[in-house]
């Protein structure tokens, strides 16, 4: 549980932090929060020779409004997104899943782009981020990009990004007034990764539901986007046949591993059950 | 006497004796991070040890290759097991026994087992060795399942054992067998069960767990090459065995080893036995002449260093139609590990399992553990319980339950029934015990009439009936627990460890101004000592307890003791205590009569001090007698004021209480709320009852853990895929159920304050009850018996068997 060493760089601007990357080239990390990197490195399963620790980076941090969109810098972190009131009032969701991070002390170091940046199917964020349709800035020696969130994770672990690039900011388009959401999460204990877990954003029109998006967190290498699920319902009223089979649409695309969270068949079950709360939640806070 | 001289009241209110809620003096330091634990031990020039450990469950070893590691910077050399043969040091004894390697010695026999120790300057220069060192492996099959250890074709793990079909605790049966153990008439219990009406049979498993105390286990080993002495600053519960072992077995004279153990961070059994980090920290300081320190990290702690439980219990219980039981009888296979390091008294190869018929009137009883090797890691330790005195408690009591269902009988109408009248203590066991004290049915009624027992029962039935005609989802249980616990090893008629009995000591000096220290044979881990054994010696002596130090750990200057673990403290160093402060006393009392001018008989003690009977005005207080005790003692008498008592305590002690858990769960994701948990304990006298408040919250939160999540889980093929405490269910505040205490009082009566202990009480009666209320919320549906622990998923896979989830 001792990390091997390492070169530690603290630079002062992205443009500096790039071309440390493009410098050091592999054997770089960015660091951002650390609350998955440094303990991949106290177990050795990470030995990074050269760390770039964001930190010193002000552009990197706070939340804006940009016209319909949020825009939360990389290095905001969990602690300050349950701080803004921004967030509250405009995607109550993103309030609603940052408070089932973790525990307190994490969240006062883990960063949103940390979170949507590592791969980790565990993570919340990247899942809600798909549901909310955001994108990510990622920026390099050679320039900067938007990927969306649905485009950016390939694997357990793998994304878009490439060697040389760091992601700067979260852009997510802030939800239809009157909207109804929920986050849905199954977990064993504070601190724990969900055993499964749902995010639900739509809106209602004369007692049936209008849009519909569906993202999961933790069932699969990947976070998803059940979209079968999620236009099963639309134009329904989430009546009990309607859910279930929004629940079974949900449950085909997920392949969770089976850990001591339970087997993949029980991580499956809860799975479907999280989208059938998660909905009706939901549509019971839509106006 | 004038409005300014003290009532009675005051006078005991200021010696904050027995009974006051007295605020934990030890908490003054540990709140303020001022503890002093074996990590803050830095010694100048000292070096850091760390292990090279075994990735594979079994395996031969080829060859340890260290030449890279010794060219890491900071590394100093790369202890195996041929460097400890060198000083016959590769294995040692284990307190059941049996050898363990302290090194691996030509084979691996579970995942992280120690293999090579690195020395080096620092902490990261030996984690860097031990990345460097390469072990050449040749994997052999491994032994996970205990039930196919002693198969034909098992492979055999114990080479050093081939041929002795005889080991410590008798024959053995096969070269992974480790001991029979039987106690009991079988005949008899045979007899029993032919002719009765009403029998059941189920295989009760106690899955394995761990302590796993916030502060792992570590020690600073000091060697001084001039003087020939050895200094430990360890983790040790207890601590003057740990001296009488290392002399033992460093053949060093027992004279030249000072072993300190400071502050401890929690030890509930973790922090009994002798691990190879110990010895090696010890060799490696006498050849480098340098103090040398290891410490355990968490994965190392979970995974190397003593589980506890894995008892797997086939229980039989022989009963009337009415539900009177006739006869118990029980086999246990139990899952020893790679070594039988199981921390017990050393004639009790399954410590006091035979404590098994519980708080029930069984005529009769038989009772028979086989101990078999696998590869896993060795321990079975104590885990906040008297030895196998909580996989006892599980048994008996999920038993009962299963009964109960079998009869149609309320689990607690069943006990009520078969409960050891208040008439018959002392009474005698079938398995061989003599119960000191109790009072059952007091306790049980309070429990029932306290709680609303039998509202919640009609609630229940309400619920089945609602959830039967699909109006909800969710299940009711109601979990009774009704525990006796043994503890407070030993008499040393029947308990010694490696040949020393099962004594504790106190020694009291008191200083002239009316202060003093007293110094145990014991530990404290958290149980906070330093507070209630200062109101043992306040009430019986009459000095405030505040005027009191109480100092244990320094083997140098405690008296010699067996240490703390087994809910033993109170029971036998109380006693010490108490009996200590009785010495001080009658020679304070021959002081005080010499002081007044009569005779000894003509005193009287009065709270905190002497008075002449009848002359209520003629008084000497302590604090003037400690004075006199240094100046002006009657002719003849030598000067002073000090004590000393060693205790054999008579018997052991017998507490017990009444638990009830009400669970609701819901059946489509398995998730349970706790929505009550009352538990009455009953300890015997009161000491402090703020503190055993304390240790009934921790019992019972340690109690919930286990019985709901908490595991060390092997795979199919013997990794351990619980090494971390993301996935060893390790409650927070957010999970923990809010808990209701209560309390009967059946003093002991052989001892001499009547105090029976009370810090393990909880975890033994909690199990037990958690378990019961979910499996009586499934019984309605088929069920007679879940195996924990009962975490969300399990519970979810009992509801999917029993045909409640599609």
């Amino acid at each position: 549980m001792i990390p091997g060493s390492f070169s530690y760089h603290r630079p002062a601007s992205v443009a500096d932090a790039v071309k440390l990357l493009a410098d050091l080239g592999e054997d770089a990390r960015p660091l951002a929060g650390g609350h998955s990197l440094v303990p991949m490195m106290k177990l050795r399963l990470a030995t990074p020779a050269h760390l770039i620790d964001l930190h010193g980076i002000a552009a990197l941090k706070g939340i804006r409004r940009d016209g319909q969109n949020l825009v939360i810098g990389a290095m905001t972190t969990q602690h300050e997104l349950l701080a803004s009131d921004d967030v509250a009032k405009a995607m109550p969701i993103l309030h609603e899943a940052a408070l089932l991070i973790a525990d307190p002390q994490v969240r006062y170091r883990g960063t949103i782009g940390g979170n949507v940046a590592n791969g980790d199917p565990g993570n919340d964020m990247p899942a809600l981020m798909m549901t909310l349709g955001a994108s990510y800035r990622l920026e390099s020696a050679g320039g900067a990009r938007d990927v969306a969130a649905a485009d950016f994770y390939q694997g357990a672990y793998f994304t878009a990004l490439e060697p040389g690039e760091i992601l700067t900011s979260v852009s997510v388009p802030v939800p239809a007034a009157g909207h109804g959401s929920a986050y849905e999460k199954l977990k064993r204990k504070v601190g724990d990764y969900a055993t499964a877990a749902a995010a639900v954003v739509l809106t209602m029109s004369g007692g049936k539901v209008a849009t519909c998006s569906i993202g999961l967190t933790n069932v699969h290498e990947t976070p998803l986007l059940a979209t079968d699920a999620a236009n099963a319902v639309i134009g329904t009223s989430l009546d009990a046949a309607t859910l279930k089979r929004a629940a079974a649409a949900a449950e085909a695309i997920m392949a969770p591993a089976a850990d001591a969270r339970g087997p993949v068949e029980y991580r499956k079950h809860v799975g479907g059950i999280m989208v059938t709360r998660a909905l009706q939640r939901a549509a019971a806070v839509a106006k | 006497m004038n409005d300014l001289t003290p009532t009675r009241e005051q006078r005991t209110a200021a010696l904050e004796g027995m009974g006051c809620k007295r605020k934990r003096v030890e908490d003054i330091r540990f709140t303020q991070g001022k503890g002093n634990y074996v990590d803050d031990v830095k010694l100048p020039g000292m070096l850091h040890g760390d292990f090279v450990r075994s990735p594979h469950p079994h395996a031969r070893v080829k060859k340890i290759d260290d030449s890279e590691a010794l060219k890491v910077p900071g590394v100093l050399a790369v202890i195996t097991a041929e460097t400890l043969k060198t000083v016959n040091l590769a294995w040692m004894p284990t307190l059941a026994g049996d050898v363990q390697m302290v090194l691996a010695d030509g084979k691996v026999l579970f995942q992280n087992q120690e293999v090579a120790f690195v020395v080096a300057t620092d902490r990261y220069a030996a984690d860097d060795g031990i990345n460097a060192v390469i072990v050449e492996y040749e994997p052999l099959a491994p032994l996970v399942d205990p039930f196919k250890a002693m198969d034909a074709n098992a492979p055999v793990l114990r080479e050093d054992l081939v041929g002795k079909m005889s080991g410590a605790h008798g024959p053995r049966k096969h070269d992974n067998h480790i001991f029979e153990w039987t106690v009991g008439d079988k005949e008899l219990t045979d007899a029993a069960f032919n002719k009765a009406e009403v029998k059941i049979k189920e295989m009760i498993s106690y899955h394995r767990t761990h302590p796993s105390p916030l502060e792992t286990c570590q020690c600073v080993c000091s060697f001084d090459k001039i003087k020939g002495e050895l200094t430990i600053y360890g983790t040790f519960q207890a601590p003057h065995v740990i001296r009488t072992v290392v002399a033992l077995i460093a053949k060093l004279p027992e004279h030249k080893i000072h072993v300190i153990a400071p502050d401890i961070g929690g030890g509930f059994g973790n922090k009994v036995g002798a691990y190879p980090g110990y010895i090696c920290a010890a060799v490696a300081s006498i050849v480098t002449g340098k103090p040398v320190k290891w410490v355990e990290d968490r994965i190392e702690n979970l995974t190397a260093t003593s589980f506890a439980r894995d008892y797997h219990m086939t229980t039989e219980i022989a009963a009337t139609k009415e539900g009177k039981v006739t006869g118990l009888r029980v086999h246990v296979l139990a899952d020893h590990g790679a070594f039988d390091a199981c921390a017990d008294p050393s004639k009790w190869p399954a410590g006091f399992f035979n404590i098994v018929t519980g708080s029930y009137d069984f005529p009769t009883a038989h009772l028979a553990v086989d101990g078999v090797y696998t590869n896993k890691a060795p321990g079975g330790v104590a885990y906040r319980c008297s030895f196998r005195v909580t996989e006892a408690a599980y048994c008996i009591e999920r038993a009962m339950d299963i009964l109960a269902q079998k009869l149609n009988m309320d689990p607690a109408e069943l006990r009520l029934k078969n409960f050891i009248k208040p008439e018959q203590f002392p009474y005698h066991s079938a398995l061989g015990w003599e119960y000191d004290s109790g009072d059952y049915h007091t306790a049980m009624r309070k429990m029932m009439e306290t709680t609303g027992y039998a509202a919640l029962r009609k609630e229940q039935a309400e619920k089945r009936a609602a959830f039967a005609r699909g109006e909800t989802r969710e299940i009711m249980g109601l979990g009774v627990s009704f525990f006796t616990e043994i503890v407070g090893a030993g008499p040393s008629k029947n308990c010694d460890i490696l040949g020393i009995a099962m004594f504790d000591s106190c020694e009291i000096r008191m200083h002239p101004t009316g202060a003093g220290i007293a110094r145990m044979g014991t530990k404290s881990q958290g149980q906070g000592h330093e507070t209630t054994w200062a109101q043992i010696i306040a009430t019986e002596i009459g000095i405030p307890a505040d005027n009191i130090m109480v100092e244990e750990g320094n083997t140098d200057t405690a008296p010699y003791g067996l240490g703390t673990y087994g809910s033993r403290s109170t029971p036998v160093a109380g006693a010490a205590i108490a009996m200590a402060a009785r010495k001080i006393k009658a020679k304070a009392q021959m002081i005080a009569a010499y002081k007044l001018e009569v005779h000894e008989d003509d005193l009287e003690f009065d709270i905190d001090g002497f008075r002449v009977k009848g002359l209520p005005e003629r008084f000497m207080s302590m604090k003037d007698i400690c004075w006199a005790a240094y100046n002006s003692v009657p002719p003849g008498m030598e000067p002073g004021l000090e004590a000393v008592s060693y205790y054999d305590p008579p018997n052991m002690t017998y507490p017990f209480g009444a638990y009830l858990c009400v669970m609701d769960i819901d059946v489509d994701t398995g998730v349970y709320k706790v929505r009550r948990f009352y538990a009455l304990d009953d300890c015997g006298t009161r000491i402090n009852p703020m503190i055993i408040e304390g240790q009934v919250h921790g019992g019972l939160t340690e109690a919930f853990a286990i019985a709901m999540g908490q595991e060390i889980r092997y795979d199919d093929v013997g990794n351990v895929v619980t090494g971390s405490f993301m996935d060893f269910f390790m409650p927070t505040a957010v999970e923990t159920p809010h808990w209701e205490t209560d309390f009967t009082v059946t003093p002991s009566p052989h001892h001499p304050i009547g105090a029976k202990g009370v810090g393990e009480s909880p975890n033994v009666g909690g199990v037990p009850a958690f378990s019961n209320a979910v499996n009586d919320a499934f019984s309605f549906l088929g069920s007679t018996h879940i195996q924990m622990p009962h975490d969300f998923w399990r519970n979810w896979k009992a509801a999917k068997d029993l045909g409640a989830v599609a």
